[in-house]
C-alpha cells in the first residue's frame, strides 16, 4: 500500500467515506408549510459525540427525525450525505440499514408484536444488507442476553410485546438496548433522558459509553446538561429557531446550564 | 326502493317456496319423521317473511337477494363424490390430532371411516342415519333453538334439512381429541346446499369440534347452515370454525348455543376466503355462572362480503360473556358486524362485553358497525366498543427506521391485528396454522390450508 503509486487515491478515497460521516447543508425542512429548520448545517465525523441543544420549539426533534426519514416533513431545501451517500434519497429501512440509529423520544407501544420477533426481523434485515446470514436461534438468544446484561435490562423486558405497557424509563432503556444490538454508525439519541429518573439516566449514559467507538458517533438531542454530564461531548450545538446558532465544546453545556437560552437569545439581537 | 325490486323480492323468494313443494317427496324420503314433521310449518315461516331484505334491521348491511336470486341445482340427493375423499382430503396440520368426519354439499359423506377410539357412549355421525336408527339421542334437542328463531332463513334450513353431523357426548365424558369437521362444498354446476349439524354436550363434559369449510371447484355456491348446540352443566365447549372456500361461494351460517349452569363456551369463526358470508351466532346463557367467549375474525380482499351478527341473551344472574371480532378489509371488500346484548330482567350481576376493531387498508373497502345493547337489569357490567381505523402510520415508521422493509412491517402490524384473536385459540396446533394461514392470507398467496387440499 506504501509503495505502490495508487496508495495515494486510496487513501483520499477513504478520507472521503470515513472522515467525515453526517454533511449537512444548508438543509431546510417545513412541516404543513411552516418552515422549521431553517438552513441547518453539520459536520459529524466518525468517534465524535455532538450535542443539541435549544429550547423548546427550536426544531430539534424535527432534524432527529428527517435524518430517520420520517414522511410527515417537507425538505425543501439543502442536502444530507451520510457516508457518501444521498441520506434524503433513501427510504427509513434502509437509512436503518446502512447504520443511521434514532432513539426515538416517544417509543411507539405496538401490541401484538412480540420484542423477540421485532428484534430478530431487525437483526437480520441488518445482516442482509451486509450480506450476512441470517442468526440462528440460539446465536441471536445469545446476544441478546449479552446485551441486556451490559444495560442490567429487565430480561422479562423482552418476552413482551414492543413498547407495550412498558414505563417510561423501560422505554428509553428499550431504546438504547436496540441500539447495542443493531451497534449502528451514526446515533441519534432523541431526548432519551428526558423522563428518566437518575438511576436510569446513568443505565442509558453507561450503555451509550460501553458502544463508543472510533468509528461510531452519537448526536445527542436534549434540553438539559444533565445527560452531558456522563455521555460527554465533543461539540455542544445551539439550535434556536431552526438554525445552529452557537457552537463550541462541553463548556458550553455548562454555560447554559448556568445562564439558560435567553443570554443566547439577547446575544443575537 | 321500485316496485319491480319488491316484485322482484317475492319472486326469489317464491322460487325457493316452489323448490321446496316440488321436491317435498324427495326432501322426506329417507328422512326421519323427526325431519319431515318440521317442515310444512318452517316453509309457512319463511313464505311469511321471504328472503329478509335490507328492510329487517338484522340483515340490513348485507344484500342477499343477489345471492339467492342465481339458479342453483338443489343438493337434496346424495351425490357419491367421483374420488375418495379420504383418499384426497387428510389433514395433515403437524400435531393436529383429530377425529376427522367428512361432508359433502351438506351431506354425511358415506366414505366416512368407523371413528376409532371414542370414549364409550359417544355418538358421532350422520344426522339424518342416528335420527332414524337412535331418535331418542336428538328428539329433545333439534330445533329446539333454531325453531324458535324468526330469521326465515333459519325456517328455510329446517324446510329443506335432510342430512349434517350429528355429535353427543354423554355426561362426564372428555374428548382428548377435538373432532374436525371438513364441510366440502363440491360440484360442476351452481349448488344450493342445506345443512342442518347438532352437538349436544352433557354434563360435566368436554369437547371441541372444529369446522373447516372448503369448496373443491371454483364454482358458484349457496350453502345455508345451521347448527345447534347444547352445553350441559359444568361442560367446555369450543367451536371453531375456519372458513377457506372460493372467492364465488355464498354461504348463510346460523349457530344456536345453549348453555347450562357452570357452562364454558368459546367460539372463533376466522374467514380468510369467500364471497358473500354471513355468520349469525346465538347465545342463550340459560343457567349461572356460565361464561361465553366469541372471537372472529376475517381477511377481505376483492368484493368480498362478510357479516358476523351476534346475539347473546344474558337469562341468568351471575354469568360472563365476552366478544372480540376483528376484521381486515383490502380492496372493495364490504364487511359488517352486528352485535346484540340482551340482559334479562333478573340477570344481575352480568358481565357483558364486546368489541369489534376495523382496519381498512384500501380507499374503498367499507365497514359496518353496530352494537345494540339492551339491558333490563339494574346491576350489570356491560361495554362496546368498536373502531374503524388504518395502519398506525406510528408504528409503521419506527418498524422501517429499524430496518425492516414496509411491506414486512405492514404485515407485522395486520398480523398483531389479528393474533388479538388468534392467541385466544385453546388448540395448540390449530392456533399455529391459523397463524401460518393468516399470514399467508396477508401476504397474498393462495391461503388455501395446502396441507387439507388436492394432493
Amino acid at each position: 500500500m506504501l509503495c505502490a503509486p495508487c496508495s495515494v487515491q486510496l487513501v483520499t478515497f477513504n478520507f472521503d467515506h470515513i472522515y467525515i460521516m453526517l454533511t449537512i447543508k444548508n438543509l431546510r425542512v417545513s412541516v404543513e408549510g411552516m418552515e422549521i429548520l431553517k438552513g441547518i448545517n453539520l459536520n459529524i465525523k466518525p468517534g465524535e459525540i455532538h450535542a443539541i441543544m435549544g429550547p423548546n420549539g427550536s426544531g430539534k426533534s424535527t432534524l432527529g427525525n428527517v435524518l430517520a426519514g420520517k414522511e410527515d416533513y417537507e425538505v425543501t431545501e439543502g442536502e444530507i450525505d451520510f457516508m457518501g451517500e444521498d441520506l434524503l434519497e433513501l427510504a427509513p429501512e434502509d437509512r436503518a440499514r446502512k447504520g443511521l440509529f434514532l432513539s426515538f423520544q416517544y417509543p411507539v407501544e405496538i401490541p401484538g408484536v412480540p420484542m423477540v420477533n421485532f428484534l430478530k426481523a431487525s437483526i437480520n434485515e441488518h445482516r442482509k444488507y451486509k450480506g450476512l446470514e441470517p442468526l440462528t436461534a440460539s446465536e441471536f438468544l445469545k446476544l441478546m442476553r449479552e446485551k441486556k446484561e451490559m444495560l442490567h435490562l429487565d430480561s422479562q423486558l423482552t418476552n413482551r410485546s414492543v413498547n407495550e405497557g412498558f414505563s417510561g424509563g423501560e422505554k428509553k432503556k428499550n431504546e438504547i438496548f436496540q441500539m447495542a444490538m443493531l451497534e449502528p454508525k451514526l446515533a441519534i439519541l432523541d431526548e432519551t433522558d428526558s423522563g428518566l429518573d437518575i438511576d436510569a439516566l446513568k443505565v442509558v449514559a453507561e450503555g451509550v459509553n460501553a458502544l463508543k467507538d472510533p468509528q461510531r458517533s452519537v448526536i445527542v438531542i436534549t434540553h438539559y446538561q444533565r445527560l452531558l454530564d456522563y455521555i460527554i461531548p465533543d461539540f455542544v450545538h445551539v439550535l434556536y429557531k431552526g438554525r445552529i446558532v452557537k457552537s463550541a465544546g462541553k463548556e458550553l453545556a455548562m454555560e447554559l446550564e448556568e445562564k439558560g437560552y435567553d443570554w443566547i437569545k439577547k446575544e443575537l439581537v | 326502493m321500485t316496485q319491480p325490486a319488491i316484485n322482484n323480492k317475492i319472486a326469489v323468494s317464491e322460487k325457493y317456496a316452489e323448490l321446496f313443494h316440488a321436491s317435498r317427496s324427495l326432501l322426506d324420503e329417507g328422512s326421519s319423521p323427526l325431519f319431515n314433521r318440521m317442515r310444512e310449518i318452517a316453509v309457512k315461516r319463511f313464505e311469511q317473511s321471504g328472503i329478509p331484505g335490507f328492510k329487517n334491521e338484522s340483515y340490513k348491511y348485507t344484500n342477499l337477494q343477489a345471492v339467492f336470486d342465481k339458479d342453483y341445482h338443489p343438493a337434496i340427493q346424495y351425490r357419491k363424490p367421483e374420488i375418495d375423499l379420504n383418499q384426497v382430503f387428510r389433514c395433515d396440520v403437524p400435531l393436529l390430532d383429530t377425529y376427522t368426519v367428512l361432508l359433502v354439499n351438506g351431506w354425511y359423506y358415506e366414505g366416512n371411516q368407523k371413528l376409532q377410539g371414542l370414549p364409550a357412549g359417544t355418538t358421532v355421525g350422520s344426522i339424518r342415519q342416528i335420527a332414524n336408527e337412535e331418535p331418542e339421542l336428538l328428539q329433545n334437542c333439534l330445533n329446539r333453538l333454531a325453531g324458535l328463531s324468526s330469521d326465515p332463513l333459519v325456517a328455510l334450513n329446517t324446510a329443506f334439512a335432510q342430512d349434517g353431523f350429528f355429535l353427543h357426548v354423554p355426561d362426564q365424558v372428555v374428548l382428548e381429541k377435538p373432532i374436525q369437521v371438513i364441510n366440502l362444498l363440491s360440484a360442476k354446476e351452481p349448488v344450493f346446499a342445506t345443512q342442518r349439524n347438532l352437538i349436544i354436550v352433557g354434563e360435566h363434559s368436554q369437547a371441541k369440534v372444529i369446522f373447516c369449510d372448503h369448496t373443491w371447484d371454483a364454482c358458484e355456491l349457496l350453502s345455508n347452515s345451521v347448527t345447534e348446540m347444547f352445553v350441559g352443566r359444568e361442560s367446555v365447549f369450543d367451536f371453531y370454525v375456519v372458513q377457506n372456500q372460493n372467492n364465488q361461494a355464498n354461504s348463510v351460517n346460523s349457530a344456536f348455543v345453549k348453555q347450562e349452569d357452570h357452562s364454558n363456551l368459546l367460539t372463533c369463526i376466522a374467514t380468510l376466503h369467500g364471497g358473500m358470508i354471513r355468520n349469525n351466532l346465538n347465545i342463550n346463557i340459560n343457567g349461572e355462572h356460565a361464561e361465553a367467549h366469541l372471537f372472529g375474525m376475517s381477511f377481505t380482499d376483492k368484493k368480498q362480503h362478510i357479516d358476523n351478527f351476534t346475539n347473546v341473551e344474558h337469562n341468568k344472574p351471575n354469568c360472563m360473556s365476552n366478544q372480540l371480532y376483528k376484521n381486515v378489509l383490502d380492496e372493495d371488500s364490504v364487511g359488517a358486524f352486528a352485535g346484540r346484548i340482551h340482559v334479562a330482567r333478573d340477570a344481575q350481576k352480568t358481565n357483558a362485553f364486546q368489541r369489534n376493531n376495523n382496519v381498512l387498508l384500501s380507499d374503498t373497502a367499507k365497514m359496518n358497525t353496530k352494537p345494540q345493547l339492551i339491558i333490563d337489569a339494574d346491576d350489570v357490567k356491560c361495554s362496546h366498543g368498536a373502531t374503524i381505523g388504518q395502519i398506525d402510520e406510528e408504528a409503521l415508521f419506527y418498524l422501517r427506521a429499524r430496518g425492516i422493509p414496509e411491506t414486512d412491517a405492514r404485515l407485522m402490524l395486520m398480523n398483531a391485528f389479528a393474533h388479538e384473536v388468534i392467541q385466544e385459540i385453546r388448540i395448540e396446533p390449530l392456533r399455529n396454522r391459523i397463524d401460518e394461514l393468516v399470514e399467508k392470507r396477508l401476504r397474498g398467496e393462495l391461503a388455501r390450508c395446502h396441507s387439507c387440499d388436492k394432493n
